[in-house]
């Protein structure tokens, strides 16, 4: 089984204030990696290293084996980030154009081709939205949205998929939805890397626990992380930093 | 179909009510009608380009020259008949040609630009550049003034009013990077640089032009750049806008899908490794460029809510984003063209003019639309 991410003594900081230090940790292929940690832990930090948007001030850190922040085959990472990140709620945009944009980093400036419909049309019945194709992204429920995203991953044909907290704001029901078709699309074969603050749900549904605060608290399989100290720990530090304010 | 499902299924029954109602043969007449408007649009495009340069290859040495010379007539002569069964003065100036030309392209391009700022939330972006260019026709002036080496040769070359455009179209989309440097290197709100660059330039025009005064006699009427007038549009002036309008329409097409993800969704587009920053700079400066062009129509004051009112309009109405643009260059032709037609039969400004009636066909789209219901409730 191939090593997707290896992270190795990785520090970054933002000014003086450490977000992440001597973070070391690897994700497998096929591996469903849940990371947790207190509000301004360096959780969206560490997975903006290992897609590559930031540069560790020290240590490595390979994306499919290339050092991430040069890595550039774009396509192969699939990301899905809080709801209102996106302009959704008030730009005209139909959900197949959205998952259409998962072909686009393959596509360049060239046209798209009736493969690339084909595939993203797929990727939509794979979630579950192909009838809601030519409604506006504004018209959908926060699940529904969610799944598109997810869909524009698959679209994509990514070997990763990067979620960083996507079910902030969403019902119960359709959380619930969401997560169990994560262990789907996992089950058949996808890495994930999840950021969730809830760890009931977390721990219901990934393999793997990092437990950071700027430190990695805990990293293994979920019973281990639930049987140590490792969230008391890593919240405990919290009230120190929780004041550090980083994007 | 389970309890989940139903409770997922409800906002999209007041989100999109009427285009599933008409799903069948509503959509498709609908499209068929925006193709046929953009294609009239080309081909009326199409023809102002040509006039554009009808009236410049009308110099060329030659045979080239003479034949350019005999065809520019006969649309002046076309224009006279037209005048003459209309009972009118206006068809037969080669400056309403230029005006309705200029006109024709920045409704074009004015949109298209506009349809990425409004969504990326960069809508006074426009206002901005415009006050920027405004500057820019300060320096001008003073450039052209000066008259000797570099600026006599570019006067010679370009005509005092093209070098004047020429100046501001360098300054303002100078000033365009230069925002986006502040931007991303200051800690505050995005909108605070903004303010900051708007009042700046405005403040540094007015004082070159103060100061230039003195020793600087100019025919210009600066008010004329302030709220946009027909006149001030010179043959070099319909050709840069011609020149610039190309460029802008090639750039947006060949660049569509990235300009598209980025405006969506930033962080997605970076993790998919477009270059953010790059085409970020290219959509600035595009916006420079086009604002310098439209600003001789539209003035200073006026020129940015070309590029925000269409838009506005079609994004009330469009059910997505290929919509958005076709509706939004529609708009914006509605605007222009009514807006000259006014401009010139009741001989007010022309900026002003086109705003209100864009303005107009926003507020008719905000009444039509079922939409401002459903984004108030997100």
């Amino acid at each position: 089984m191939s090593t997707i991410v290896n992270i190795e003594d990785v520090t970054f900081g933002y000014g003086d204030t450490a977000a992440v230090e001597d973070v070391s940790l690897s994700i497998d292929e096929g591996e469903f990696l849940g990371l947790i940690g207190p509000n301004g832990s360096g959780k969206t930090t560490l997975l903006h290293l290992m897609l590559g948007l930031r540069e560790p001030d020290t240590g490595s850190i390979t994306l499919f084996g290339e050092p991430a922040h040069r890595f550039d085959a774009g396509e192969r990472i699939g990301y899905v980030g809080q709801r209102a990140s996106d302009r959704g709620d008030a730009m005209p945009v139909t959900v197949r154009e959205t998952v259409l944009m998962g072909r686009f980093a393959r596509a360049g400036h060239a046209r798209l081709t009736d493969e690339d419909r084909e595939i993203a049309a797929e990727a939509m019945a794979t979630v579950d939205v192909d009838d809601l194709a030519d409604r506006r992204v504004s018209a959908l429920s926060g699940g529904q949205r969610q799944r598109v995203f997810i869909a524009r991953a698959l679209a994509s044909e990514a070997d990763i998929l990067a979620l960083d907290e996507p079910t902030v704001g969403i019902d119960a029901d359709s959380r619930d939805r969401f997560y169990d078709l994560l262990d789907d699309l996992n089950a058949a074969g996808m890495t994930i890397v999840l950021i969730e603050h809830d760890i009931g749900v977390l721990t219901k549904h990934v393999d793997t626990v990092a437990c950071i605060n700027v430190e990695l608290y805990h990293h293994g399989d979920t019973v281990s992380f639930l049987e140590s100290d490792a969230l008391t720990d890593a919240y405990g530090r919290a009230s120190g930093i929780l004041a550090h304010n980083h994007p | 179909m389970s309890a989940d499902q139903q409770v997922e299924a409800d906002p999209q029954v007041d989100g999109n009510s009427t285009g599933d109602a008409t799903s069948g043969r509503g959509p498709s007449i609908r499209e068929g009608a925006e193709l046929v408007g953009i294609g009239l649009v080309g081909v009326l495009a199409a023809g102002m380009l040509a006039f554009i340069a009808l009236d410049w290859l009308r110099a060329a040495p030659g045979a080239v020259g003479s034949v350019a010379e005999s065809w520019f007539a006969g649309v002046l002569t076309l224009g006279a008949w037209a005048d003459f069964y209309l009972g009118t003065n206006v068809f037969r100036h080669p400056f309403v040609w230029r005006a309705a030309a200029t006109g024709v392209l920045i409704g074009i391009v004015g949109p298209v630009v506009g349809a990425f700022l409004v969504h990326r939330q960069m809508a006074l972006i426009g206002e901005t550049l415009a006050h920027t260019a405004f500057a820019g026709v300060a320096f001008g002036m003073l450039f052209v003034a000066l008259g000797a080496g570099l600026a006599g040769g570019a006067v010679a070359l370009f005509g005092s009013s093209g070098t004047l455009l020429l100046v501001a179209l360098v300054v303002s989309a100078t000033s365009a990077l230069g925002l986006q440097w502040l931007t991303d290197r200051t800690d505050s709100y995005g909108d605070v640089p903004i303010a900051i660059v708007l009042t700046g330039s405005f403040a540094v025009g007015t004082l070159v032009i103060s100061w230039s005064r003195d020793f600087v006699s100019i025919a210009i009427d600066i008010e004329d750049f302030l709220f946009g007038s027909l006149a001030i549009v010179t043959a070099t002036g319909a050709r840069l806008v011609a020149l610039l309008s190309v460029v802008v329409v090639a750039l947006v097409i060949y660049n569509y899908k990235q300009f598209l993800f980025i405006t969506f969704d930033e962080r997605a587009a970076s993790v998919a490794r477009l270059n953010v920053d790059r085409y970020n700079a290219l959509l600035i400066v595009m916006t420079a460029t086009v604002v310098v062009g439209a600003m001789q129509i539209l003035g200073v004051i006026l020129v940015a809510g070309l590029l925000v009112i269409p838009v506005a309009a079609a994004s009330q109405v469009a059910r997505s984003f290929r919509e958005t643009l076709y509706l939004s260059v529609l708009v914006g032709q509605v605007a222009v063209l009514g807006g000259l037609a006014v401009s010139i039969g009741a001989s007010l400004p022309p900026g002003g003019s086109i705003i209100v009636i864009a303005i107009g066909v926003y507020l008719v789209a905000v009444a039509v639309s079922d939409r401002s219901t459903s984004l108030s409730m997100h």
